[in-house]
């Protein structure tokens, strides 16, 4: 299905928010998610479906001032 | 020095760890300033990227107290998940909390910052609202929840200094049992000695120390001008006067004309 990670539009395979993050790379990295403007905490993305047209946003430590 | 949500810092020296030339130059900058907090974001990284990974490595290996911003957010609703995720994300309840109401002077947008500090503080987190000096606005975030104001001293990475003393003055006068936290807008040591003088309880920089010729050396310098600062704030300074007080003493001058 298409939806669109980090602002960019992508074809993936996974039907959950975690297999999504184990397909793009981010297996093991210290990231926080969010769906459609929402935030889905850790414990919760094994159990969030995907469905096309999603908005996900995976963000990692950055510097700040 | 005041306590922060109960955590107590040993230094009013908070610093920020964008713009430095390089990891080492701003892992330097830290080690010689003593600062004890550090603040810190969340960007979208691609997969195969570890940058964000590395520098939460770095961060981690200072030792400090680690701030995280929602630097960025222009609406509650975008402040409030940007919260959620740093606290995930970092481990803490601790959150600077920004959202910017115009681009030019990214003043903060007060209404949307009294109710995303609202949410967040009946939610557990621990809000430090980059605000101004607005009484009400104060009053109004203390009310909802916030145990800690961070005023700006001028608009971010201006440099300008403290730009409303008088209000700066009144806010300081006005709260006096909340710790305050002079957020944004200096450039040089010598008005962070100024506002630690005035009585504020610490400070938070980072262009002023990230953009010098030499961030570390700039840092150390801000060190000890904070501490300077906070020094004479507890001494306890004299009050100004219009007219000249001789200091030496008038009793006992010989009649020499």
């Amino acid at each position: 299905m298409k939806i669109e990670l980090n602002g960019a539009p992508l074809e993936i395979n996974a039907a959950t928010l975690d297999a999504l993050l184990s397909e793009a790379g981010y297996d093991g990295a210290v990231v926080a998610t969010a769906l459609n403007g929402e935030f889905v905490p850790r414990s919760l993305r094994s159990a969030q479906p995907l469905t096309p047209g999603d908005r996900i946003e995976i963000l990692a430590p950055m510097k700040g001032g | 020095m005041r306590s922060f949500y109960g955590t107590d810092l040993p230094n009013g020296f908070m610093l920020g760890t964008a713009q430095y030339p390089s990891p080492a130059i701003l892992a330097d900058a830290f080690a010689r300033s003593g600062a004890c907090v550090a603040t810190v974001s969340l960007r979208r990284e691609s997969g195969h990227s570890r940058a964000g990974q590395d520098f939460w490595a770095m961060i981690q290996a200072l030792g400090v107290h680690v701030l995280p911003n929602t630097a960025g957010c222009h609406s509650a609703r975008e402040a409030v998940t940007t919260a959620h995720m740093a606290r995930e994300v970092f481990g803490t309840k601790w959150i600077k909390l920004e959202v910017i109401g115009e681009e030019d002077t990214l003043h903060p947008d007060v209404f949307a910052l009294v109710e995303a500090a609202r949410i967040l503080s009946e939610d557990g987190f621990e809000v430090f609202p980059y605000c101004t000096e607005d009484l009400v606005v104060a009053d109004r975030l203390l009310r909802a929840g916030c145990e800690v104001l961070m005023p700006w001293g001028a608009p971010i990475g201006s440099g300008q200094g403290l730009n409303n003393i008088f209000g700066l003055r009144a806010m300081r006068a006005h709260f006096p049992d909340v710790p305050l936290v002079i957020d944004a807008g200096l450039g040089l040591p010598s008005q962070a000695a100024q506002a630690m003088q005035m009585g504020f309880d610490a400070v938070l920089l980072n262009t002023a120390v990230a953009k010098a010729g030499d961030p570390a050396a700039m840092a150390e310098a801000f060190a000890l001008a904070i501490r300077a600062g906070q020094l004479a704030a507890d001494a306890g300074p004299m009050e100004p006067r219009d007219m000249a007080a001789p200091s030496t003493p008038v009793i006992g001058k010989a009649f020499l004309t």
